[in-house]
C-alpha cells in the first residue's frame, strides 16, 4: 500500500491507483505491452471515484474536507498568487500564526488576502495551534482588511478553521469582543471582499472574517454554526454521534447553496482538492477573479448597500 | 475475605422534602433560604451574597420600563424548521414546549419603551425559551429593534441572555450573528447610542455579536460571561478553570466590560448614561 494518507472511504480508490502504477512500472520494466488492461482499469478507476464521490454522506464530505493532505491557505497563496509578502502582528499583543496574510497579486491584480493557517506535521500544527485563531489573529486580519480599505485592494478572504480557540488567554484577551467588533467592521470597509470557504468553517470563527460580497465554497469544505463532534456532545450528549449531527446540521457546500447562504459552489478535481492541488488552486483563483471582476464594476455605496442587503435577508421564519 | 459486606437493603432514602414553591426560596450560591415575598421586593438577587437570580423577561420589563409597559412588536414571529432538525426531539416539538413553558411565541421580546420619559427601542432575551439561543427568529426580532432605532431616531437597548446561536437552525443561526451586527454597524454611523445589558449568562453566538458591540456594555453581578462555555475550555485545555474565570468581574477586570450594574440600580444607570449620550 501507498504510504499517503487516506480515508477509510478512499481506500478501493486508493488499492486500484496503486495496482494501475505497479502495472505500468512492470510493462515498463518488461517491455510487456499492458496498455490495454490498463487503460480498462482507468476506466474502472473513473467510475469507483464517480460511485464513491456521488455517494458521500456529509459525514464523509467533512472528513474530506480534514483530509491530512488537503491544500492550506498558504499553499493556495503560493499556488494562486505572485509576489506575496507576508504581514505580521496585530500591533497590540502578538502575531497569531493561526491567522496568516498579506499583500500578493493574483494575475497582475493586487490584492489582500488573510485566510487561517493549519499545520501540516505535528510541530506546524502546534505552531499554527490547529487554525485556530486567538482574539489577536481576528486583530491581525482586521488590521489587514484596514490596510487594504486604504491602499484600495480588493480583499481575498480563505476560510480553514475547526473554530476560533475556545482557551483561558482567549478569554481574557477578549475573544468575543474581537469576532463581534471583525464582523461589524466588515460592513463598511470600502473595497470588494471575496471569501471562499477551503476547508472548515466552523462557527464564530469563521464568520469572524467571513463576510463577503461573494461567499464561496469548496466542493468538499463545510460551514456551520458548530462542528459536527461539538453540536453531537451537546445534544446527543456523545461526541462519537458526530456523523448523525453532520447529517441533521446540514453544512455541505451543496446545502449551503439551496439554503441561499453561498453564491456558488468551487468543483474541486478528481477525489477532492488534495488529489489535485494545482488544479484546486487554479480552480479557485478563477472563482476569485470572475467574483472580483464583477464586483469592481460597482461603486463603493452600491457595494455596500448590497453586502448588507445580502446578510440582512438572510433567516427563515413564519410570520 | 473482605472486612465490610454491602447491605443488600442499602441505606434507607427518604423522599426529599419539597419547600412549596414560591414560599421560600434558596439561593444558588451561598445556600441562604429567603422568604419569596421578600425576594420579590429585593428584585430576586441574595441579601447575603448579592447573587442575582435569573428572572423572566417580563420582570425586567417591569423594573426597567415606564410604568412596566413595552409597546410589543413582531410578536406573530415564529420560528421554521429550515434543515428539518431532528435530534432526540424534533426542531417544532422543542418550540412548542418551549412556547408552552415560557407562554412567549420565541426566546426575544422587543418594542419601544420610555425610560424616564426618553423614549427607546428595547428588546429582552428570554433563557427559559430554548436557552435563549439565537436562531432566525431572535436574529429577525433584534434585526427589526436596530432598524427601530435607525428609522426613529431613539437609542437602543439590548437585555442579552443567552447560551449562544441554536444549533438546530444550523448555518442560518449562525449568520444571525453577521445580520445583527450589520445593522448595529448602521446605527454607530447614526452615532445612536446602543447600550448592551449583560445578564447570566450570555455567551457564545449572542457575546460575539451585538452583545459585545454596545457603545456602553454593562453587566449584572457574578454573571457568566464569555465566548466559549466553561466546559469546552476545560475540556480543550485538559485543566480546572481558575475561580471567577469568566464572570462579569473577570470580564471587567480584563477591560471588556464597561462596569457592573447591581440590577436595582439598572434603570437609574442607563437614564444617567443616557443623560450623557442622547440629547436630540
Amino acid at each position: 500500500m501507498t504510504d499517503r494518507p487516506y480515508l477509510e472511504f478512499e481506500r478501493p480508490i486508493i488499492e486500484l491507483e496503486k495496482k494501475i502504477s505497479d502495472m505500468r512500472d512492470f510493462s515498463a520494466g518488461e517491455s510487456i505491452e499492458l496498455s490495454g488492461e490498463i487503460t480498462s482499469l482507468e476506466k474502472k478507476l473513473n467510475k469507483l471515484r464517480q460511485e464513491i464521490y456521488s455517494n458521500l454522506t456529509r459525514w464523509q464530505r467533512v472528513q474530506l474536507s480534514r483530509h491530512p493532505k488537503r491544500p492550506y491557505t498558504l499553499d493556495y497563496i503560493r499556488m494562486m498568487t505572485t509576489d506575496f509578502i507576508e504581514i505580521h502582528g496585530d500591533r497590540y499583543f502578538a502575531d497569531d500564526k493561526a491567522m496568516v496574510g498579506g499583500f500578493a497579486t493574483l494575475e497582475g491584480r493586487p490584492i489582500m488576502v488573510v485566510g487561517q493557517q493549519k499545520g501540516r506535521d505535528t510541530k506546524q500544527k502546534v505552531i499554527r495551534n490547529f487554525g485556530m485563531a486567538h482574539p489577536e489573529g481576528y486583530r491581525k486580519a482586521l488590521r489587514l482588511f484596514r490596510l487594504a480599505e486604504k491602499f484600495e485592494l480588493p480583499i481575498v478572504v480563505l476560510i480553514d478553521t475547526p473554530g476560533a480557540f475556545p482557551g483561558i488567554g482567549a478569554e481574557e484577551r477578549g475573544q468575543a469582543e474581537a469576532i463581534a467588533r471583525n464582523i461589524r467592521d466588515m460592513f463598511r470597509l470600502k473595497v470588494p471582499i471575496v471569501v471562499v470557504i477551503i476547508g472548515e468553517g466552523a462557527s464564530g470563527g469563521a464568520l469572524g472574517i467571513g463576510i463577503g460580497d461573494v461567499v464561496m465554497m469548496l466542493e468538499y469544505s463545510w460551514y456551520s454554526v458548530i462542528s459536527p463532534e461539538g453540536c453531537a456532545a451537546i445534544l446527543w450528549r456523545d461526541a462519537a454521534k458526530a456523523p448523525e449531527a453532520a447529517e441533521a446540521l446540514k453544512p455541505t457546500s451543496d446545502d449551503l447553496m439551496k439554503l441561499g447562504i453561498i453564491d456558488s459552489i468551487i468543483p474541486e478535481p478528481d477525489s477532492g482538492a488534495h488529489s489535485n492541488p494545482e488544479e484546486a488552486a487554479r480552480l479557485v483563483k478563477n472563482a476569485i477573479l470572475e467574483a472580483l471582476s464583477d464586483l469592481q464594476k460597482l461603486s463603493i455605496d452600491e457595494l455596500l448597500e448590497r453586502r448588507l442587503k445580502k446578510y440582512r435577508k438572510i433567516g427563515e421564519y413564519n410570520e | 475475605m473482605a472486612w465490610f459486606r454491602k447491605s443488600k437493603q442499602g441505606l434507607p432514602t427518604h423522599e426529599k422534602r419539597n419547600i412549596p414553591e414560591g414560599l421560600w426560596t434558596k439561593c444558588e450560591s451561598c445556600g441562604e433560604i429567603v422568604y419569596g415575598k421578600k425576594m420579590e421586593d429585593l428584585l430576586w438577587v441574595c441579601p447575603t451574597c448579592n447573587f442575582h437570580f435569573r428572572i423572566p423577561s417580563q420582570k425586567y420589563i417591569n423594573l426597567l420600563l415606564d410604568d412596566g409597559y413595552l409597546e410589543e412588536y413582531d410578536t406573530n414571529l415564529t420560528s421554521a424548521d429550515p434543515l428539518k432538525f431532528k435530534d432526540s426531539k424534533k426542531y417544532p416539538d422543542r418550540i412548542k414546549a418551549a412556547q408552552q413553558k415560557t407562554g412567549k411565541p420565541e426566546g426575544v421580546t422587543a418594542g419601544m419603551a420610555r425610560i424616564n420619559g426618553i423614549e427607546v427601542s428595547f428588546a429582552i432575551m428570554n433563557f427559559q425559551f430554548i436557552g435563549g439561543s439565537m436562531g432566525s427568529v431572535v436574529g429577525e426580532k433584534i434585526a427589526r429593534a436596530i432598524e427601530r432605532a435607525i428609522e426613529c431616531e431613539v437609542p437602543l437597548i439590548i437585555v442579552s441572555c443567552s447560551g449562544g446561536a441554536r444549533m438546530q437552525e444550523g448555518i442560518l443561526s449562525l449568520m444571525q450573528m453577521a445580520k445583527t451586527s450589520a445593522l448595529l454597524a448602521i446605527l454607530h454611523e447614526k452615532r445612536i447610542p446602543y447600550i448592551s445589558i449583560l445578564t447570566n449568562p450570555t455567551t457564545a453566538g449572542v457575546m460575539a455579536s451585538y452583545a459585545s458591540l454596545g457603545d456602553i456594555i454593562m453587566a449584572e453581578p457574578k454573571a457568566l460571561l464569555g465566548f466559549a462555555g466553561p466546559r469546552v475550555i476545560q475540556q480543550t485545555i485538559g485543566q480546572d478553570l481558575p475561580e471567577g474565570f469568566q464572570s462579569s468581574e473577570f470580564f471587567l477586570e480584563k477591560g471588556f466590560l464597561d462596569m457592573i450594574v447591581d440590577r436595582k440600580e439598572l434603570r437609574k444607570t442607563v437614564t444617567k448614561l443616557l443623560k450623557y449620550m442622547w440629547r436630540r
